[in-house]
């Protein structure tokens, strides 16, 4: 009983932006820091790593390009956890985190798809080809747009949230056709080579580097993502401070 | 100054509103236009500042200052909308007005001191009550100059405190020789001014 | 003036998000042409100036509509009216225009070059196509000018406004795009279909503004 009691006593106190925002305060310096210093190892090792026999020094594009590719469709999962947040669990802070969160992931989505086009026109001669993973990524990085474009449309967050969460759960069917287009289609993209059964295919000189990297702007997208919810938290106080300014502005004339 | 009508008539969707008016408002001299609803009060407004056309008869402004050429440069015009934008903020709204109808005799925070909304010209419109924003819109005639105000129920939604406030501010613009047209449901509580009822069985 | 340019680009910059939504719609037409004709890299960048024309065009019609139809609903338009002595209707709306394309049509010009290489164009075709764009699509504004005037009144004049325009942009559609080519394939000159192109924008600056100040003096009720 006295354990159910103090569970929803944390779940409120977590729910709570007051807290968030002294939570991410405290939390921020040192992701930050962890950030930089992770970020900042993973580049050294990405320098050092060696020449590819067939791509040469492009090969190095993909300690970025790999990261990028991760992180966009982490950032709509994670959107898309928020969205259920919203809708099923009405937590106060999940549609914060999921507004925070889209132009995040669309920075991340477009520097995927300008990182991927700038080791394509090398690689494959083109900048650019109508394959199925490189469309799915373009149908995500304009989904991120649009999701972008509601929240900006519609002034009252209460209203957005909703329709927000709603439309970001219907383009979550994206996401595992971006995962495994490259298994389902014949694509000019190559297929998975970290994450795959029977273990890895790349050499550990370049996984180690990659996973530095791929934890390194994992980490940053957290500090960006928290850094931009208190942004969000602290711009709603601002509104309803102006709100109640323009009420109390009255009161004052009458008294 | 002299506003003069002659035999003015009004229509509305092909439909003859008014006809045959006889008036004539000197400086310092305000009409309130009264009648029923849909007697045509705001169509010979909006005829008075040039937006709409009349259907005869004859209207003329007589000794208008030379900075004004035509009644309608001569004339504020204050409609059953604000015509401010409710994403821009207050003093952003009057500081557009102000620069694209001319310099006034009053400044943006002098005006805004005049409707008692001297500390939220930093808000964005469209956060304000019904009230306040008819205040703003009633700021805006003070940040231009123009002898002529066409008024169309400038009190609506205004609280008693607004109203009396908004009496001295006509009182004010009379005094200084300007001419007051208002179609009104309420009296203004403007004294000695003339009446012109429309569409009455009188 | 200065006023009038500033308030409408700063309105079309905050809220409501209009510029943003042109540059996805563009984007989105875009992506749906390579569905449509298939991932032919040949035949996309043969293809590629013309899709980005009518892209842009039909991006550029989509918030037209609300040029003065958000005057309207809030009464500006009947001041900016009366202040007709003032400053001339025409060049209001000249200037409204203005405003309105740079928030919402030069973004679709910057964002043109980056959809040519989608389309697998060459460099010199890209160049030559923004550079069309960013000559010709001040026209589509104008000539929308005369539309949304003429629509103004209408409670849902939306789609009307682009059934009216449409017919009336195709020389512009048209010189566009033979200058596009002009700039790549060799035999067809860029030079006088783009000069007729910069020709039809400085007479629908002048013909637009008119015709739009007439159509809001007679929609005044």
């Amino acid at each position: 009983m006295s354990d159910a009691v103090s569970k929803t006593g944390r779940w409120i106190d977590l729910a709570n932006p007051t807290r968030f925002l002294s939570l991410a305060g405290g939390i921020l310096p040192w992701l930050g820091g962890l950030t930089v210093l992770v970020l900042a190892i993973g580049f050294w090792m990405s320098m050092n790593a060696p020449d590819d026999y067939q791509q040469g020094s492009t090969v190095k594009i993909m300690f970025i390009h790999v990261p990028f590719a991760w992180l966009s469709m982490m950032c709509y999962t994670i959107m898309s956890v928020a969205a259920l947040g919203t809708l099923v669990w009405r937590h106060p802070l999940a549609d914060v985190s999921a507004k925070a969160a889209a132009p995040i992931g669309a920075v991340f989505t477009a520097l995927a798809l300008i990182t991927g086009s700038l080791w394509g026109k090398p690689m494959w001669g083109t900048w650019w080809v109508w394959d199925a993973r490189l469309i799915s990524v373009f149908v995500l990085f304009l989904m991120y747009l649009g999701i972008i474009a509601l929240t900006r449309a519609m002034d009252d967050p209460a209203k957005s949230a909703k329709a927000t969460a709603i439309l970001t759960l219907v383009g979550f069917i994206n996401i595992p056709i971006i995962k495994f287009s490259v298994d389902w289609w014949n694509t000019l993209h190559q297929p998975a080579s970290v994450l795959r059964m029977g273990g890895s295919t790349l050499d550990p000189s370049y996984l180690k580097p990659l996973l530095v990297m791929a934890i390194g702007f994992t980490l940053l997208f957290f500090t960006l993502h928290m850094m931009a919810m208190r942004n969000e938290i602290w711009r709603r106080r601002v509104t309803a401070m102006r709100r109640v300014a323009a009420r109390s502005a009255d009161r004052g004339t009458v008294s | 100054m002299r506003l003069i009508a002659e035999n003015l008539g009004g229509e509305r969707g092909g439909e003859l509103l008014f006809s045959g008016l006889h008036f004539a408002v000197s400086s310092g001299e305000a009409l309130m236009v009264t009648g029923p609803n849909g007697s045509g009060k705001s169509t010979l407004l909006r005829i008075i500042a040039g937006l709409l056309v009349q259907a005869e008869g004859m209207l003329r402004l007589e000794g208008a200052p030379a900075a004004f050429e035509g009644l309608t440069a001569a004339a504020h015009y204050l409609g059953h909308l604000n015509a401010m934008k409710p994403v821009l903020s207050v003093g952003e709204n009057l500081h557009f007005w102000q620069s694209f109808n001319g310099q006034g005799q009053y400044s943006i925070a002098e005006a805004l001191d005049y409707v008692s909304l001297g500390e939220i010209g930093h808000l964005p419109f469209g956060y304000l009550s019904t009230g306040q924003k008819r205040r703003v819109s009633i700021a805006r005639l003070l940040v231009s100059d123009r002898p002529v105000w066409l008024l169309d129920e400038p009190t609506a939604g205004l609280d008693k405190a607004s109203e009396t406030q908004f009496t001295g501010l006509m009182r004010g613009h009379l005094t200084s020789g300007g001419i007051i047209v208002a179609a009104t449901h309420l009296p203004l509580g403007l004294e000695g001014s003339k009446e012109l009822a429309l569409g009455a069985a009188a | 003036m200065g006023a009038l340019f500033l308030r409408d680009v700063r309105l079309g910059l905050r809220a409501g998000g209009g510029a943003l939504v042109g540059i996805l719609f563009f984007l989105a037409v875009i992506a749906v042409v390579p569905f449509g004709v298939g991932p032919d890299l040949k035949l996309l960048s043969r293809i590629g100036a013309a899709m980005l024309w009518i892209g842009a065009l039909l991006a550029t019609l989509l918030g037209l509509d609300r040029l003065f139809q958000a005057d309207r609903d809030d009464g500006s338009l009947d001041l900016l009216i009366m202040a007709s002595d003032r400053h001339m209707l025409p060049l209001t709306i000249l200037i409204k225009c203005l405003a309105h394309w740079t928030v919402s049509v030069l973004p679709l010009v910057i964002a043109s070059p980056l959809l040519g290489l989608f389309m697998n164009m060459e460099a010199a075709a890209i160049g030559a196509t923004a550079l069309t764009l960013l000559v010709g699509t001040p026209a589509i504004t104008l000539i929308g000018a005369v539309g949304a005037a003429v629509a103004v009144s209408l409670p849902r004049g939306g789609l009307l406004v682009s059934v009216i325009i449409l017919p009336l942009t195709i020389p512009v559609l048209i010189f566009g795009v033979s200058a596009s080519y002009g700039a790549v394939e060799d035999p067809a000159p860029f030079l006088a279909p783009f000069l007729i192109l910069a020709a039809i924008t400085l007479f629908f600056a002048v013909l637009g503004p008119i015709a739009a100040a007439a159509a809001l003096r007679s929609s005044a009720d």
